[in-house]
Order: structure tokens, then sequence, then C-alpha cells
């Protein structure tokens, strides 16, 4: 192996080392963990508010019946406004 | 038929549809398959009139046309007995002396008859380096 | 170079396997700190693969022949971008590129999730670092792709010349990337069954990645076959061949999983299915890249007996039994939170779907490895062919077209007759109304006729249901029809890009339908001047071609083709033979005769018809100017021999033997390709992520803080 490639490799391990080993070098903890619960309720009300639109579609195009979505609307929607409770208070 | 008991008998029917139907694909595997034996089988016992499917490699020097058909031989990819094929129908690109090739044949007599359009020639390998000198 | 390449690898090994150790201890110890080090090992492994990657793209750019498989794969006559390809024609390569692209789609994957899915995340790293490690390792150990060749040739042995092709190029990355994709949910899924996480999480944050896989991998499959079909000089698309096969099944599980997945997330059902089905698929995905280079199996593609079996087999058996047993031990969890009401049901179509595309593989897989089955039981190999195949895809595929049509139109949890009649209606109507034409028509072949029939059912049921979901949003916006399609396909992308892929499934159903029924196929002998007659075309031997093309000999044949007496096509199937490197025994002349053939077919297709065609010239009567050729001119300068070549090629022109020739005249074959394009263009619109107008609407709406009392129109897709 070469100078050059010596060097080269060098540099490689050098930077995936860094990489690898941040976190370990300054841990962040606590905050991180508060970030990460925003965005998995984020995350939630996205889909929980697909849900209810989807509901909406499958009524409409014959594929739900009145019954079974007025239950299940309601049901999403609660949970909706369950998450977004939760999403204000995670980030107060 | 209460809940219970009408998801219970759709279980049970569903199985045995299952069953049934594995049971039909299995054995038709293994009555409607060609054995698959190579040249040094086939030259020691090889009964007339059945099919076999031989796998082999092309003798190099061998491969003549003789009208319509192509006659050429066919031994064990490690070496050994050849045995001579006569073929008629689609010869496939790669087709040459030394390559692997697989096609169903039938004894008549001392020559085995490749059936028609059954001769299929091994893409040269990709992936064997000593074979892909042989480009 | 090729030291920087190899260090690169022994370093991705390292780094794999402290990832590993690193996200275990950090999910157990419950330490964040080790479970970011696990995820930026996944970042760190990209990084370094890439630098490997690049190094030996660079070697096979640049032709440096000091690398060993470059010197086996490529040549200085090679065009460029073969010469790019060529990396993953070998095997060493091959396993690069894999094991590439599972850290580019595992750095992906836990880039987007780096704040969700923090229980189950840090086991999907380490399952991901795992399979890394087990590439890479067997790059490092077995199959080092930067071995160094000794003496270093002048030139290469270059690249087979069937695989000089577009669709080739493109078809191994495609279908590792499918490979590779599909190892994403199904780390997820390990990671869900260790945690005990098992609701809908760990689908929902892979699900693009699953639809990505299957996406990737159809590609791959239909570029197989396209390239089957144009360029070999076999005139089929599909053979059954085992290396077909292997990359078919996780596509057919995959499928299952999609469709399945749904289920899961509306109503908490199937949850058995979900986990076994994404287990199944990752196993399969790797079964299908060790069936291809184990040589177990005689096929068409056989890859040569190598060594890389045993540690594949015992990748498979952990990958096996890790799953059974994960399943087994927490099936608790696993149960469904509804039961299925009744037969007539949403939940029992995506029920009934799942059998029967499990059957479809399973039918396959029995297929495939029936040979060494029957040499397990009987003692004997035996293999079975494309008609027992046929016996039992044929009907599969049917009720899957069925399926494919009632799908998106039937109601969750139970219909009633009238809704049924309401729903099914004019599909049915369509399908009924064809049926009596067709038959009136004469069309026989009651399967091709059925498949007609399903496919005009499946038409008819997508067009239904975008003309309702049209109407459904007119209702509420009053936009116009063009206007409210858009919007309704913008924002309901999976669902309309997933009728669309139904669709394009039944146009290319069809199609396969009537090309294997109604085919005409003739193997004829001709001399200039003769006819052949097949499917409605009178072809006409008009006279023969040859061609000198750098070291390839091209002959072939001009063929008129008339249809009614008008002339409709001039075709040109030409065979292309390329010197033999290496066989010794070979004249110098003869060499050049005696190497690689390839086809070039002549083919025209057509909305109605292909007319496919390809020739096989007779060399017999040229066989003793050759002979003669090499007794003389052995010796002889590069530049005679080539002048001696051109003459005998010559002689084949003016005094040309009957040449035999493969017509093949196959209705509908277009649509194959047309559904696969309809197939990939539903995939696009499923997988497009929501505009960002959409999700500022949405984060703007959120800072408003809404009192929900009403619409949230302003979520993303």
């Amino acid at each position: 192996m070469d100078l050059v490639q010596l060097l080269l490799v060098l540099a490689v391990l050098t930077v995936a080392v860094a990489v690898i080993s941040a976190p370990l070098r300054s841990p962040r903890g606590d905050r991180e963990r508060e970030v990460g619960d925003v965005a998995e309720l984020e995350a939630a009300r996205e889909a929980k508010y697909r849900d209810i639109r989807d509901a909406e579609l499958d009524h409409r195009t014959g594929k739900l019946s009145r019954e079974d979505w007025e239950s299940i609307d309601r049901r999403l929607r609660a949970e909706a406004l369950e998450i977004l409770d939760r999403l204000e208070r995670a980030r107060r | 038929m209460d809940p219970h008991r009408k998801r219970q008998t759709r279980l049970v029917a569903a199985l045995t549809a299952a069953l049934l139907l594995a049971g039909a694909l299995i054995y038709t595997s293994f009555t409607a398959s060609t054995q698959a034996r190579e040249p040094s089988q086939l030259a020691r016992s090889a009964r007339a009139g059945q099919s076999y499917q031989l796998t082999g490699r092309v003798v190099p020097g061998s491969i003549h046309r003789l009208g319509a058909a192509l006659l050429f031989r066919v031994r064990d990819r490690r070496g050994g007995p050849s045995i001579p094929i006569r073929y008629t129908g689609a010869v496939p690109d790669p087709f040459r002396d030394g390559r692997e090739v697989i096609v169903d044949v039938r004894r008549e007599g001392g020559v085995f008859v490749g059936e028609r359009d059954s001769l299929v020639t091994k893409c040269p390998s990709k992936f064997s380096k000593a074979e892909s000198r042989q480009t | 170079m090729p030291a920087l390449g190899r260090a690169c690898l022994i370093l991705a090994v390292g780094i794999a396997l402290y990832g590993v150790v690193a996200s275990l201890y950090g999910a157990r110890a419950r330490r964040r700190e080790w479970v970011d080090s696990g995820r930026r090992s996944v970042y760190a492994l990209a990084g370094v693969l890439t630098v490997a990657f690049a190094v030996l793209e660079a070697a096979f750019l640049r032709s440096d022949f000091s690398f060993e498989v470059v010197a086996g794969h490529s040549s200085t006559t090679t065009p460029i971008a073969y010469r790019a390809a060529a990396l993953w024609s070998s095997q060493e390569g091959s396993l690069l590129l894999w094991v590439w692209l599972l850290a580019l789609w595992s750095s992906l994957i836990l880039f987007v999730t780096r704040r969700r899915a923090r229980e189950v995340a840090p086991y999907a790293t380490a399952v991901l670092l795992g399979l890394a490690a087990f590439f890479a390792g067997l790059a490092v150990l077995m199959a080092d792709p930067f071995a160094r060749s000794s003496p270093i040739p002048a030139d290469g042995v270059g690249l087979n010349p069937l695989l000089r092709h577009p669709s080739m190029m493109i078809h191994p990355p495609m279908l590792y990337s499918g490979y590779t994709l599909f190892t994403v949910p199904f780390a997820f899924a390990v990671g869900a069954l260790i945690t005990r996480r098992l609701d809908a999480e760990w689908i929902a944050v892979t699900r693009r990645f699953a639809l990505a896989a299957w996406f990737c991998l159809g590609v791959g499959i239909v570029l197989g076959a396209r390239w089957s079909y144009v360029e070999l000089g076999w005139g089929g698309y599909w053979g059954w061949d085992p290396v077909e096969n292997a990359s078919l099944m996780p596509w057919l599980t995959g499928t299952a999983f999609l469709h399945s997945a749904v289920i899961q997330e509306k109503r908490g059902m199937l949850k058995v299915w979900n986990v076994s089905l994404v287990l199944a698929t990752g196993i399969l995905a790797v079964l299908g890249t060790f069936l291809v280079r184990s040589g177990i199996l005689d096929s068409i593609h056989a890859f040569g007996a190598s060594t890389l079996g045993g540690p594949f087999l015992a990748l498979i058996a952990v990958m096996v039994g890790g799953s059974v047993a994960l399943v087994v031990s927490r099936r608790a969890q696993l149960r469904s939170e509804h039961r299925l009401d009744s037969l007539a049901s949403r939940e029992a179509a995506f029920l009934l779907n799942n059998l029967v595309l499990i059957g479809l593989c399973f039918v396959i897989l029995w297929g495939t490895f029936f040979p060494l089955i029957s040499e397990a039981v009987t003692g004997t190999k035996a293999a079975v062919g494309p008609p027992w195949f046929d016996r039992y895809i044929v009907p599969l595929a049917l009720m899957l077209v069925l399926l494919a049509g009632i799908g998106p139109v039937i109601a969750w949890r139970a219909t009633s007759a009238a809704n049924l009649a309401r729903s099914f209606g004019s599909p049915v109507g369509v399908a009924t109304g064809l049926l009596v034409v067709l038959v009136a028509a004469g069309v026989g072949r009651p399967a091709a006729l059925a498949m007609f029939c399903l496919g005009a059912f499946v038409a008819a049921a997508v067009a239904q249901e975008f003309w309702r979901g049209v109407g459904a949003r007119r209702a509420v916006s009053g936009e116009s029809p063009s206007v409210a399609l858009a919007a309704l396909v913008r924002r309901n992308r999976r669902r309309y890009g997933g009728y669309v892929v139904h669709l394009g499934i039944a146009v290319l159903f069809v199609g396969v339908a009537a090309s294997s029924a109604f085919q005409h196929a003739r193997d004829v002998r001709l001399s200039p001047g003769q006819s052949a007659r097949v499917g409605g075309y009178d072809v006409t031997y008009v006279r023969p071609t040859s061609r000198l093309v750098g070291e390839k000999i091209s002959l072939g044949a001009v063929l008129d083709v008339r249809r009614h007496g008008r002339h409709v096509a001039t075709l040109r199937p030409t065979r292309g033979y390329y010197p033999s490197l290496d066989q010794p025994g070979l004249g110098a002349i003869g060499r050049y005769f005696d190497g690689q053939a390839t086809s070039e077919v002549g083919l025209k297709a057509g909305p109605t018809q292909d007319l496919w065609t390809a020739v096989e010239p007779d060399l017999g009567p040229l066989q003793r100017f050759i002979a003669a050729a090499d007794r003389r001119f052995s010796n002889a300068s590069p530049d005679l021999q080539g002048f001696i070549i051109a003459a005998i090629v010559q002689r084949y022109q003016d005094a040309p033997p009957p040449a035999t020739f493969r017509l093949i005249a196959s209705p509908l074959v277009t649509w194959i390709w047309i559904g696969a394009l309809i197939v990939m263009a539903g995939g696009i619109i499923a997988l497009w992520p929501a505009p960002l107008s959409l999700r500022a609407r949405a984060r703007s709406a959120r800072a408003a803080a809404p009192a929900v009392s009403g619409e949230p129109e302003r979520a993303s897709a």
C-alpha cells in the first residue's frame, strides 16, 4: 500500500470513528427525548387525520355503511382530540 | 349457526381445501416430473422410451449438423463417458463446445433423441471466474 | 487503490459488528447515546462502502486490469456504459453492490425515523447491521472484489455479449434494490416482535420502503422478461426457470404484505399474517440472492457451483429459525382485535388475496426446489417443467385478477345483497357483455377467455371507483370533474395509485393470456425467395445479410412481411458470432466462428400482435473454407486474417445455404409491457410524498392550535 492510499484509509477511519463516537462523547439526554415525543405525536396525529378522511371517502364511495361510518368517525375524532391534548402537554 | 361455530366451520373448510390442493400439487409433481440424469448414469442404464432430463457438458468437437438435425455428445460436468444425442428444434444462442446443457431425451436404440425445442444451454457463468474466461 | 477498497471493506465489517453490539446494549440498558452511536454506525457504514464502491467503479471505468474482477469482466473494447455495469456482472462486485444498497437504505430509514419508533429502531438497526456484516464479511473472506490480478493482463476478457443490453444494465440494481429495501420492513418487524410493540407502528414507519421495494423488484422482474423476449433467440418472456422464480417469490409475498397491512391499520386484524408475510419476504429475498449464485439448482442461469452456498444456507436457517421462534412466542400480542364478520367483506377479500398469493408462492417454491425434494424423498433427481407450473398458476392467477376487481369495490365488515348488486352490477355487466361478444366471435380457450373477462371486470371496477370518488369530492367541493379528479388522486395517493396498479396488473395478465393461448410458432428452413406462413403473416426470405462489426461477424436475413398481400414490415434478424478467446484447438480463422453467439431478433411489435423472428444461418457449407483457411493462414498477420474472414463471410452472402428461421406470431404481447408501465405509474403515484404545501399547511394549522370541531382537511396524504 503506498502512502496516498494509507493516508486515505486513515482519513476514512478517522471520519468514521468521529461520526460513530459523537453521541458517546457528548450525550444529549432529556431534551432529545422530548423532541422525540413531539415527533411521535405529530406522526400519530397525521395518521389519525388520514384515517378520518379515509373513512369518510370509504363511506361516500359505498364501502362503509352509515352506521359503521358514524361510529368509526366518532371514535377516530375522539382519539384525535386525545392526541392533540397530549401534543399540547408535550410541547410545554 | 352461532358465530363461533361459523368461524370454526370456515376454518376447517379452508384447511381442508388447502390440504387437498397441496396434496394434488405434491402428487402431480412426483408423477409429472422427468427424472434428471447425468450422462454417465444414462450410459449405464436408460430405459428405452422413457423421458429423462439430461444435464451435462457438450464434448468439444462433437457438434455436427445432419440436415435438420443436430448431433452432439454430452458428458458429465466432471468428465467421463459421453453419450450421443440427436436433436431437432431451436438451438439456443450460447450453445457450443464445452457449454453446460439441459435437454430432454429419450433412448432409441444406441442414440438418445432430444425432444423438440427442449435444449437449454446455460448462460456462461457470470459468477465463476474460470468459466468467464471462456467467453 | 485496491488496498483502499479492501481496507474499507474490512472497516465496514468492523463498523457493522460494533453497531450491532452498540444498538443492542443501548436498547437493553436504555442508554440513548449507545443507540445513537449504533445508528450513526449505519451512516458510517454507508459512507465507507460508498468509498469502496467508488474505488471499484473507477477501476472499471478506467479499465484498470490490476483488479482481477475488471480483467475478468471488462475489456478496453467494452463501451463505457457497459463497463460501469460490468461491476455487477461479477460475483464479487454484485455482493458489494448488495451490501452498499443495504447500507444506503438502512441509513435512510434510520435517519427518517431517528425520533420515532424509538423502542423498535435499535433492534431493527442490529438486524440490518447483522445482514450487512454477513455480506461484507463474505466479500472480505470469500469473494474479494479487490483481489489483484497477477500477472496484470494487457486486456480483459470482456463482458458477455448477451449482457450488452440496456435492460441488463438496470436489471440487477433494480432487483438488488428490491431485495435490500425489503430487509428494512423485515428488520423492523423483528424489532417489533422482540419489543412486543405489535400495533401498526412498525408498519407505518416502513410502509414507503416496502412499497419502494415492491416497485423496484417488480421493475427488475419485468426488465428480465423483456430482455429475454427481445434479446434471446427463444421468443419467450418467462420460462419458470429457478432464477426467475427466485425473484418472483418475494415479490408475491411482498404484494400480500402490502395489502394485508391495510387491514391491520384499519381494523387491527391479520397481525400474525403481516409479521409472517414480511419475515417470509425478507427470507425469500436472501434466498433469491443465494439461489442465483449457489449452483444448487440446474438452471439456464445457474452461475456455477460456488463456495458461497454454505454461509448463505446458514444465514437462511438463522432467519427462518429466528422468525418462527419470535412469531410463536409473541402470538398473544398478535391476536386480532376484531373478527371476520362476513365472507362478503373487504377483510375477507384481503384474506383470500393473502391465501391466493401464498398459494402462488408455494407452487413456485415447490416446483423450483423439486429436484432437491425428489432427491431427498426418492433418491433420484426429477424436475417439473412449465406445463406443471401452468396447471396450478393459471387458476390461481385467475382468482388473483378477480380479487383485484373485487377488492377496491367491496365494503367493510359486511354487505347486504342489495349493496352487492349496487357495487358490482356494472363491472359484472361489462365482463358478461365481453364474454358474450367473445364467445359469439368464436374465441375458444376457456382460461384465456376467463382472463379477458376478468380483465374487463377489473377495468370497470377501477373506473367505477374513480367515478364514485370524483362524485364524492364534487358533492363537497363543487369542482369541475378534471380538477376534482386531480385533487382526489393527490390527496388519496395510496388508494388511487393502488387502483391504477390493479388496472395495470389486469392489462398485463390479459396480454399474458392472449400471447400464451393464441400464439402461432413455426420453425422453417428457407432458401432465399421462399416463404412461410404464420399467424396470418406471409414471411419471405428475401436475401441474406452479412456484416463485420469490430470483432463480431453478423450473418442474417432480410425478411419481407406481408399480411393480406400488403407489405407490413421488413425485418432483419441476424446472428452474431464473437471470437472465442481461449479455447485451444480452434484455428486462427475458425475461432471467429466458434465463440459466443448472440441473436438479434427481428421484431415487429404492434397493438394487436407481435411478429417475432430469429434466424440461424447454416455454417455447414462454409466449414471447409474455414478449415482450409485455418491450415493456410494460421500464422498470417491480423490484417490478412481479417481479409480472409471478410472473404468467407462474403461467400455466405453470395451463395447462401438455406437458413433455419423461428417465426412466432403472438397476440397482445405489447399489452404486457403496457400493463407493466401502468403498474409502475400506479406505484409512483402511491409512493409520491405529500406535496410540501400540504405539509406546511398542516404545520401552520397546528401552530394556531385549532379546536378540533370539524374537518381535518389539511392533513397530509
